[in-house]
């Protein structure tokens, strides 16, 4: 059966002073529609560029990416992306962020009533009517990667793009958002690629986790299923042996057999 | 009330206001009156120190046009200048009046009659100077403004077309207006002839001078704001399949504006400076040709009315800057970040 998105034996190269540097090496991931699949790594192993690949922002040297059936090698809003310092435009409020997106994408085909009505109900998916007339500046880290992601859910991707969306935050403000995450995961039960480097957050949210070695020439070390039923509960999981178990197998991988050489 | 008082005195510059405002909405007297004193009373020390140091030198100092003249002499000056420009206005009443009247008195003996208007044809005064001198800079600035922010944009987005670029701008950036004037003389002489010329070449020579100048700020810190844009930001545009034209509108120049403001403002204040020589030179009639022609007259009062031009100068160019800033402040996404 084919696979809803399909990265193909996909190979990098960057051009360098001396030759090309090959970036990431073969790597080849099937996904199913609906799916939640985390990329986790060391830092420098290329899992953001992975993701650039799918979004279109950076193009495969070799191998390429198939969504539905067809190549994508540009950006466009059927892959948005969530980015990791949420890239807000700062003079832009919160709804006009949002709005800016819808109007983008559906412009030519709802009417400004249906704009407004849908820019109102990402914002509200994400908890974040109250504070829509307030400018980026004027709100917090986690209020902001709401924003970006009500404005990356607007957009009704095919597949969310998220690059360690909540890298930037505290624990506390990270596991709210994570919630909040699972939630909308629920009603909407979009196609999600997660860039993460965090074990509990990967095992937490994702139906798959995709482990990669280190780089230079980065490719897929292992992949593991998480088959822990949903709707999953952070305090439940806590006790839970398979959720201990999937997060000790991604622990070893990560730290025994693809552990960094020089931090 | 007063908040909406004090975000305006803080956004148009007038910042030294701003503890009055605030103990007139009843906050606490005593730390305002300590920033009254440091935001009013320092400046104010320091210029009466200038003054009476200006007092004791000048007296010194002997020239052939006699005693370097102090603050009181120019400031009677200052008072002169202001006479002469009423007294101006008002033979300028009369004249038409007198007109009027008689090409009335005209037309009541014989309706047919012939009736001549004339354009009062009286000498420009200190005050109509300042006018011409703003005018000029005004159009000046303009122009460079509309070559200097497309091609600031433009080549803060490609960085082949800076590097290809660059080289010229920094080779025509520290040419000085007065080698610029020989050749836009010649060049406008040339090129612009007309039997009724809507502007003089005198001020279109100075205008272009200014603009020469004044373009290279701008451009420069453009480009730079330009090519400074948050990547990521760009990216959005990217996925969302923004055109060019509408990357650079809704993107490119919302996130950059701090930076050609900051431009627009050393352009603004470089072409001020720039006119004074240009128009001194090219004779056009602004403040320019006013210090030339009272450096020619060489009068006892010559001096004393250049400094009143050096001061005038002074204090349009420091409400340029600050209508420049107020601008920048209002227009800027980032209303908390400090702009000197």
């Amino acid at each position: 059966m084919e696979s809803y998105l399909n990265i193909d034996h996909v190979s990098i190269d960057f051009p360098t002073a001396n030759g090309p540097f090959r970036a990431l090496d073969n790597v080849n991931i099937q996904i199913s529609k609906g799916e939640f699949v985390s990329i986790i790594g060391h830092s420098g192993c290329g899992k953001s560029t992975v993701m650039n690949i799918v979004g279109g922002l950076y193009q495969a040297t070799e191998g390429g990416v198939i969504l539905q059936g067809k190549e994508v090698n540009e950006p466009g809003p059927d892959r948005a992306i969530v980015f990791q310092n949420h890239a807000l435009f700062p003079w832009l409020t919160c709804y006009q962020n949002v709005e800016l997106a819808v109007k983008s994408v559906f412009g030519k085909t709802r009417n400004r009533q249906q704009i407004r009505d849908w820019t109102l109900h990402n914002l509200e998916l994400v908890h974040m009517t109250h504070a829509k007339d307030k400018l980026p500046a004027e709100i917090s880290g986690g209020m902001k990667q709401r924003i970006g992601i009500a404005r990356a859910l607007a957009m009704e991707p095919k597949v969310l793009l998220m690059d360690e969306p909540f890298g930037a935050l505290d624990a506390l403000t990270r596991a709210h958002l994570q919630d909040s995450l699972m939630e909308i995961q629920s009603d909407l039960n979009n196609t999600v690629i997660m860039i993460t480097h965090d074990v509990d957050e990967a095992v937490l949210l994702s139906d798959k986790i995709v482990m990669m070695t280190n780089g230079p020439a980065a490719s897929i070390g292992e992949i593991l299923q998480v088959d822990l039923p949903r709707p999953r509960q952070r305090l439940d999981l806590a006790d839970n042996p398979d959720y201990n178990h999937y997060r000790s197998e991604v622990i070893k991988f990560l730290h025994q057999r693809h552990a960094r050489k020089a931090a | 009330m007063n908040d909406k008082l004090i975000y305006f005195l803080e956004i148009t510059g007038l910042n030294w206001f701003v503890p009055l405002a605030k103990i007139a909405g009843g906050e606490p007297v005593g730390f305002q009156f300590q920033q009254l004193v440091k935001m009013i009373g320092l400046p104010l020390v320091a210029m009466l120190a200038f003054l009476f140091f200006w007092h004791l030198a000048a007296a010194k100092v002997d020239t052939s046009l006699g005693q370097l003249p102090g603050p009181v002499q120019v400031w009677e000056q200052a008072k002169v200048l202001n006479e002469e420009h009423q007294a101006e206005r008002q033979r300028e009443t009369d004249f038409y009046q007198r007109q009027e009247q008689r090409n009335a008195d005209k037309l009541a003996k014989n309706p047919e009659a012939e009736i001549k208007v004339r354009d009062f044809n009286g000498r420009p005064t200190f005050i109509d100077q300042i006018w011409t001198s703003l005018f000029t800079v005004f159009v000046g600035f303009l122009l460079a403004s509309l070559i200097a922010i497309p091609i600031g944009i433009v080549s803060g987005l490609s960085q082949n077309l800076y590097n290809a670029i660059n080289p010229l701008i920094q080779i025509f950036k520290p040419v000085s207006p007065l080698a610029w004037l020989p050749i836009v003389t010649m060049v406008v002489s040339a090129v612009y002839v007309s039997a009724d010329p809507m502007f003089s070449k005198s001020f279109i020579t100075s205008a272009i001078t200014v603009m020469l100048c004044s373009l290279w700020p701008t451009l420069i810190n453009t480009a730079v704001g330009v090519s400074s844009i948050d990547r990521d930001l760009l990216n959005v545009g990217k996925v969302l399949r923004l055109g060019y034209f509408t990357t650079v509108w809704k993107i490119v120049i919302p996130s950059s504006i701090p930076m050609i403001f900051t431009g627009l403002r050393i352009s603004l204040g470089i072409g001020w400076m720039v006119l004074i020589a240009a128009e001194m030179l090219a004779q056009n009639p602004g403040l320019g040709k006013f210090v030339w022609d009272e450096f020619q007259n060489g009068s006892s009062n010559s001096l004393s009315r250049i400094m009143v031009a050096v001061l005038a100068i002074g204090l349009i160019g420091f409400a340029l800057d600050r209508i420049m800033l107020t601008l920048q402040k209002f227009f800027s996404y980032d209303k908390t970040a400090t702009i000197r």
